[in-house]
């Protein structure tokens, strides 16, 4: 029993170059199970996605993550911090991009990111320089004293990354980022994070439903359902592994082709009926 | 750690600031009770009291009314801001629970003030006159613990509560109570024993005390007992606020 301890700590300090390190993280809502004992590494540099049909356990993963939702049980290590323990470090380590909405309507463009660098503590002389550039990335720096409700969907979500890179995070967590949003902006975006990921050497840890996406960009993925992961690898292992030609045909392959129902904790009544379902089948 | 505390109070103003309407409307209810309760009593307080002026007595307790209800709406806001999602964006940052406690409870303490300032000086206009400046200062104290304890006990609340369903049922069992039994329009004399014993465990009553000790003479507890009451569960309070904060989760 003490050798593998040894050995995982032997291997954790040599290894700094996975920047998150997840260990038998598991998540209950009452007797429902979320998130089942998973653990999974992401490299640092790299773009890892992480896929899963809706109630799978993303967002309630995700969530433990960027620490808003304490595990039942398991270790989360991100840039060297642990997430339960050390908080306050690890908080200042990563920039998110909720799935759903997070700006504050009632401000300006600038003065949502002039309160995000505060709480994030950019230096103050810094803070102005920092801010032009992220608002020049998303191309958003001319139209910065708009209030936030004129702004369309699209432009949220480039405001909402342009937010996430104030502070210079090491790792950049996308939940969904270009749901509901046209080809265009969704190509925009793209580039967007893979020049951050290129030219900054940030890691990307995102969620996408889109498969082709995730095909495109990612390094490494890992696929999630009913709270356990299924796969994982690059594009290229799992497709062979699978024996499909596309992500998504081995996603498909992976995880069925039952529609799934949301998993929203309190919403559980629907989501048991869903699994009851689908366990008859 | 103050600048952090600075700016959460600076997004509170600049929302109260920019909803005019809001700020209007919440003017409507405490200048109404003042004319209607005001002319409307006036002449039964002056012969139950001999010869009293019923607008000396109400006009603190209005000022504390408005203080009331915009401290608390303000506390309860947290719930709209966790509809909204921008209350994650504020708990993922790498800040203590405290800190957010903090600058929400002198965010809103500091709107629930300035309206109580602006009802205050609708009195002048309705001839309520404070003696000395003196009077005044002692006064404001008295207004900014009562905002300071009622925005705590709003994000106290909004921090246990996921949407606004709760809403009715908060202002009515507990913030319509507190206000009518605290003093504020009538005299807490002569009343059954189960309304006297509500009316003394209600916080609002000495805090009403305090302001209308201060600012028009008259007190039942004396000034520094109501300081002592008002302040201390003024701390409680934030205290516990603080402990529900650092449990939240988004």
């Amino acid at each position: 029993m003490i050798q593998p301890l040894l050995i995982e700590k032997i291997v954790s300090g040599s290894a700094m170059q996975n920047i998150l390190s997840v260990q038998s993280l598991t998540k209950k809502f009452d007797d429902f199970t979320a998130v089942n004992d998973i653990s999974f590494n992401v490299e640092a540099g790299s773009i890892f996605a992480f896929l899963g049909p809706n109630g799978a356990g993303k967002s309630t993963t995700i969530k433990m993550l960027t620490t808003v939702l304490r595990p039942t049980s398991g270790e989360i290590s991100i840039n060297g911090f642990n997430a339960l323990k050390e908080q306050d470090r690890a908080r200042a380590s990563f920039g998110i991009v909720f799935q759903d909405h997070s700006l504050d309507d009632e401000l300006t463009a600038y003065e949502n990111i002039v309160y995000h660098a505060v709480i994030y503590k950019v230096p103050k002389k810094e803070r102005s320089e920092r801010i032009r550039k992220a608002l020049e990335i998303v191309g958003l720096w001319d139209r910065r004293e708009d209030y936030v409700k004129k702004y369309s969907g699209g432009m949220k979500r480039r405001l909402e990354i342009a937010r996430a890179l104030v502070h210079y995070p090491k790792i950049l967590f996308l939940d969904e980022p270009t749901v509901g949003l046209d080809p265009q902006t969704r190509n925009a975006i793209w580039n967007h994070i893979r020049s951050l990921n290129k030219e900054r050497g940030m890691t990307i840890f995102l969620t996408t439903h889109y498969m082709e996406e995730a095909e495109a960009i990612a390094d490494q993925i890992a696929i999630i359902d009913h709270g356990k992961i299924i796969e994982s690898g690059t594009v290229e292992e799992i497709k062979n592994r699978t024996e499909t030609e596309s992500l998504e045909e081995a996603f498909l392959k992976l995880t069925g082709r039952d529609i799934r129902d949301d998993n929203v904790p309190g919403n559980k009544m629907r989501t048991i009926r869903g699994m009851r379902r689908r366990t008859r089948r | 750690m103050t600048e952090v505390i600075y700016i959460l109070w600076l997004r509170q103003l600049q929302h109260y600031w920019r909803s005019k309407a809001r700020l209007l409307g919440s003017l409507g209810q405490p200048l109404l009770f003042l004319v209607t309760f005001g002319f409307g009593f006036g002449p039964m307080y002056a012969r139950a009291s001999g010869g009293g002026n019923y607008m000396d007595f109400l006009a603190p307790g209005i000022v504390s009314m408005s203080i009331l209800f915009t401290a608390v709406f303000s506390g309860l806001e947290v719930i709209w801001d966790r509809q909204f999602g921008f209350l994650k964006e504020t708990l993922v940052a790498p800040i203590s629970r405290t800190e957010i406690m903090i600058g929400k409870t002198l965010g809103g303490a500091s709107i629930a003030m300035i309206q109580g300032l602006i009802v205050l000086s609708l009195t002048y206009v309705l001839g309520f006159r404070i003696p000395s400046l003196a009077s005044l200062g002692l006064g404001l104290v008295f207004m900014f613990l009562i905002a300071v304890f009622f925005t705590g006990l709003g994000l106290t609340i909004a921090s246990k509560m996921k949407d606004m369903h709760g809403f009715q049922l908060i202002m009515n069992f507990l913030i319509m109570p507190i206000f009518f039994l605290s003093g504020a329009l009538f005299p807490l004399e002569n009343l059954p024993p189960a309304i006297y014993f509500i009316s003394r465990i209600d916080p609002l009553t000495y805090g009403v005390d305090g302001l209308r000790g201060a600012i028009a003479g008259m007190s039942v507890f004396g000034i520094y007992n109501d300081l002592a009451i008002i302040g201390s569960l003024s701390i409680l309070v934030c205290a516990i606020g603080a402990v529900l904060f650092s449990r939240i989760e988004a």
